[in-house]
């Protein structure tokens, strides 16, 4: 397993009026070649913020990522790059979609020119080779006739083609990490289905890691090898998928799951929801992010953050339950059966 | 997983009984919420040009009320004699005076005067009649929104200025005919924009959320539509108050402005113009004040605009 | 596509019609008559051989009738009436190019520097290039045209003589005049491409650009304007119907024969068939222009274009 991407104490915060909005506290991860890392959290989390920092797309200012924070892709610090630097890693080694492909494409170019781009200034094309290649992306990425699409507008394509079309330029050059930041979202659920499909089999073709950022466990449960849950701007969970999905450590991580509507979960059982709304990052929370919303709450949970305990090479979590002094807490009802599906 | 530093904290086993989050104010919201108006006065206040712009206002309008009773000379009484005509700011006249020995300080308050009022009654019957008509058509929409927008839109084809003069032309000179002659079209711009502002209201989810609601039309109107609107109309009202002066000021250019001994800033500058090269004074003033109020009705307005719009609100 | 355009330029005939005919009201609705604004008394025989030889005695709608009939059949807007025998369209054809002149090149420059000054205050928000482009714009719109003309002519012809005080006849004598008339696009423009480029540059799909690493200068030009310019081409059209009446105060500070000035000696001379004729001309160019730029940018914006003109 080759690391190619490596992060270790990412902290981004943003200066509004209000005050410094502590984003992203304090996040290390890393990403093997190859492989599909799932980020999953709800809105606000920081999970979003993370994944635009590795390609420095946040504005600075009101962006900062603070001292300390390193981001190395195969060995060099982003954050030190120069802009040219920035401009050649960007597109080519690493590349992003985003979550609205409506408003994510340029209405003004045809689509075959947003691709030929990107081929233009990495690869050193000239036009015509741009867009020959820009057409064979199209029907890689599984777009029916190609040639002509190609010389159409975004408007003129529907939602899912677009997303289709937004893989295309993100995969062009061939990028050694693909960034997807919530990318069916905004897609009616059949066609989240192909595309998270067509997300896998293009992975498997080119060989590309591919980050995955979503609020949806159920979206990810096929496609990511590994997961790490995030909350309030830190990761309070992170193991392999099937760590994750059949022995979730986190009582936050138990409230997702349990929140996945599943067909056949008891006839009159209520929809989990968890109450509550995550703390406000301006002035984070002393102990434990959760602690206000965990129904295991304990006092230490309020005073001091807890410490990370290793479950497996893999699979570690951020939680005072795992403490000895702490009692046994087994695993929710909802979720004991047989795992989830 | 960086580690996080706790300070000194007493790990200690009483700790680790179960609370629960049952008591705890998990949904509390740390900032004061407040209303779109308080929002939006706020922000007005941090805005310093728009602020300052506000109070040159108000300067100018008290100097307007009060400036012709601190000169000593009424701004009507000529004097003929030669050493008292056309001359250059002094210690008795502190804006000189114009050809018939007027002192030009009280004239060009008593100019403001006109001019300001002028730039107000206009705009707000632009206003009103306008906001009427773009109103009832948008709130109503179809057939009705399509006819009454036709007219407006023929309207809207003849050149402002040409029927401005037009109309001018029948109906007279003086202030009141004026200001009929700059509202006969000049409301069609509002009713556009009161119009479109509806329309888009109207789509709006909350609205429809208020009529699924079961909401009265009458409610509907006072607490969604008129609100979201009237942040629109504020700002052009804004921009359309400097529109007026520099109308008047063009038409006593023509010679359809005010006419004698009635003065405002627009005549004065009109009457001061063939004589720049000896007394560049006399349209030095009148052109300051119109320069400085319409600079202050702009910057105003584009400080209102940037404070009453809802996606800038934080 | 062709169906579209069919309806837009049978609506703008209907609506120069409607004009034409709202102007025609209006003007027999101005109290007095022609010849109050002559100096000399006439007799009533005379007078009233006036009032036959233009048809002033007949009812309104029979003048009406008689005009557009000329108007249509034969494009003849009818003689002047303080000058006898000076035909309107011919006044028209002489003195339009010369505001044309003057017109066309304050418009061009107020395009092209506004537009540059907007894409420069959009880019560099809130630093100093900014607040100097919106002071320079802010100017523009609050101060006259009449106090810029006065003082373009007093520094530039008074103070340092370079330029030729009023007059009209080569390029050296358009230049003062255009600048004084640019400037009050100049500032419409720079604040309209300032607004654009703003909101376009917050738009999802610049992010996109970054995120595949184009360079800064290709992100402006072939993202950025090319998306935020399009709306600015819809204030062509009503600024080109503008140079004729906005110029007048511009014309007369210079002494220029241009149409602007002719109109308003027209009014005061209460000249009926001229102002009659020169308003057709101006309104109609109005109506043409603004459907004019409205099919352009249907055909530039290629979601219009595309969509068959529907918006």
């Amino acid at each position: 397993m080759e690391k190619i991407l490596e992060v270790e104490n990412l902290r981004v915060s943003f200066h509004t009026y209000a005050g410094e909005v502590q984003s992203v506290r304090g996040v290390s991860f890393h990403l093997n070649k190859g492989e599909t890392l799932a980020v999953v959290g709800e809105s606000g989390c920081g999970k979003t913020v993370t994944s635009k920092s590795l390609m420095r797309l946040i504005p600075e200012p009101p962006g900062e990522i603070k001292e300390g924070s390193k981001i190395l892709f195969n060995g060099k610090n982003v954050l030190d790059m120069s802009e040219k630097e920035l401009r050649e890693l960007r597109g080519a080694d690493i590349s992003m979609i985003f979550q609205d492909p409506m408003t994510s494409l340029n209405p003004t170019m045809k689509v075959g020119k947003q691709i030929a781009e990107s081929l233009i200034i990495h690869r050193g094309m000239n036009k015509s080779e741009a867009l020959k290649e820009s057409v064979k992306m199209l029907e890689l990425v599984g777009i029916p006739n190609p040639a002509k699409r190609a010389r159409q507008y975004p408007h003129e394509f529907s939602g899912g083609m677009r997303q289709r079309a937004m893989i295309a330029i993100a995969l062009a050059c061939n990028p050694k990490i693909l960034i997807a930041d919530e990318p069916t979202t905004a897609l009616d659920v059949t066609i989240q289905a192909q595309i998270m499909d067509l997300i896998a089999e293009l992975q498997e073709k080119l060989g590309t890691a591919v980050i995955l950022v979503t609020h949806d466990l159920g979206v990810v449960a096929d496609v990511a090898h590994r997961i790490q849950v995030m909350y309030a701007g830190t990761v309070i969970e992170r193991g392999t998928t099937d760590e994750i999905f059949y022995d979730p450590q986190h009582p936050y991580t138990w409230a997702l799951l349990q929140s996945v509507p599943r067909l056949g979960t008891g006839n009159k059982a209520e929809l989990y929801s968890l109450g509550g709304t995550p703390p406000d990052l301006i002035k984070p929370p002393v102990g434990c992010p959760f602690a206000a919303r965990c129904e295991y709450c304990m006092d230490i949970c309020k005073e001091a953050v807890p410490e990370v305990t290793k479950i497996t090479d893999t699979h570690s979590v951020s939680c005072w339950l795992k403490h000895p002094y702490a009692p046994k807490i087994e695993l929710p009802e909802a979720l004991r059966v047989g795992g989830i599906e | 997983m960086a580690e996080m530093v706790n300070n000194n904290i007493n790990i200690t086993k009483d700790k680790f009984k179960i609370v629960g989050n049952k008591g705890t104010d998990s949904e509390q919201i740390l900032r004061p919420s407040m209303t779109y108006w308080q929002d939006a006065w706020r922000r007005l206040k941090q805005n310093k040009i728009a602020m300052g712009s506000l109070i040159l206002l108000a300067l100018i309008t008290i100097m307007t009320i009060i400036g012709p009773h601190l000169s000593h000379y009424d701004f009507e009484v000529t004097n003929n004699a030669a050493n008292a005509r056309n001359l250059p700011p002094n210690a008795q006249h502190w804006f000189g005076t114009d050809n018939l020995g007027r002192d030009t300080f009280a004239r060009v308050w008593i100019g403001g005067r006109v001019s300001i009022i002028i730039g107000l009654v206009g705009a707000l019957i632009d206003t009103l009649i306008g906001a009427l008509y773009g109103g009832i058509s948008g709130y109503f929409g179809g057939l009705v929104d399509d006819i009454m927008m036709r007219i407006v839109e023929i309207l809207y084809s003849i050149p402002y200025l040409i029927v401005v003069i037009l109309v001018s032309l029948i109906v007279g000179k003086g202030i009141i005919p004026l200001i009929i002659a700059m509202t006969i079209t000049g409301w069609c711009y509002m009713a556009r924009l009161v119009r479109g502002q509806l329309l888009q209201i109207k789509e709006q989810e909350y609205v429809l959320a208020a009529t699924a609601l079961g909401a009265s039309p009458k409610r509907i109107i006072l607490r969604h539509l008129l609100p979201n609107t009237l942040g629109v109309m504020i700002v052009a009202i804004t921009f359309d108050i400097p529109g007026f002066i520099f109308g008047e000021a063009f038409l006593s250019f023509i010679g359809l402005g005010i006419q004698s001994p009635n003065t405002s800033w627009g005549s004065l500058a009109a009457s001061a113009q063939p004589n720049l090269m000896f007394y560049p004074e006399q349209l030095f003033f009148p052109s300051l004040f119109i320069c400085l109020t319409m600079l202050s009705f702009q910057l105003l307005g584009d400080g209102l605009r940037d404070a009453l719009d809802p996606k800038l609100r934080q | 596509m062709a169906r579209f355009l069919l309806k837009r330029f049978a609506y703008m005939l209907l609506t120069i019609f409607v004009a034409i005919t709202i102007t025609f009201m209006l003007i027999h609705a101005i109290p007095g008559d022609p010849l109050s604004g002559m100096a000399r008394k006439l007799p009533p025989q005379i007078q009233k051989n006036f009032y036959a030889k233009y048809g002033l005695d007949k009812p309104v709608i029979v003048q009406y009738g008689r005009f557009m009939k000329n108007l249509v059949l034969h494009g003849d807007l009818g003689e002047s009436l303080a000058y006898p025998g000076r035909s309107v369209v011919h006044t028209i054809k002489t003195y339009a190019p010369v505001s044309g002149r003057v017109g066309i090149q304050a418009i061009a420059m107020g395009f092209v520097i506004g537009i540059i000054l907007g894409i420069i205050a959009a880019f560099y928000r809130n630093k100093w290039p900014d607040y100097l482009v919106m002071f320079i714009a802010i100017l523009g719109i609050s101060v006259p045209s009449f106090v810029v003309a006065t003082l373009l002519q007093y520094v530039f012809t008074v103070k340092f003589m370079v330029l030729p005080t009023t007059g009209w006849g080569g390029f050296k004598y358009t230049i003062l005049p255009s600048i004084a008339m640019s400037f009050g696009s100049i500032a419409t423009y720079a604040r309209y491409m300032r607004a654009n480029c703003l909101d376009v540059i917050g738009q999802d799909y610049i992010l996109t650009a970054k995120a595949k690493g184009v360079s800064k200068l290709s992100l402006v030009w072939k993202h950025v304007i090319r998306n935020a310019i399009l709306p600015v081409i819809t204030l062509l059209g009503p600024q080109i119907a503008m140079i004729f009446i906005g110029s007048f105060v511009i014309e007369s500070i210079f002494a220029i024969p241009g149409l602007g000035q002719y109109f308003v000696s027209s009014v005061s001379d209460r000249d009926y068939t001229m102002i009659m004729g020169q308003t057709v001309f101006m309104s109609s160019l109005f109506i043409v222009s603004l459907v004019a730029v409205d099919i352009l940018y249907g055909l530039v914006d290629p979601r219009i274009r595309l969509s068959g003109g529907k918006k």
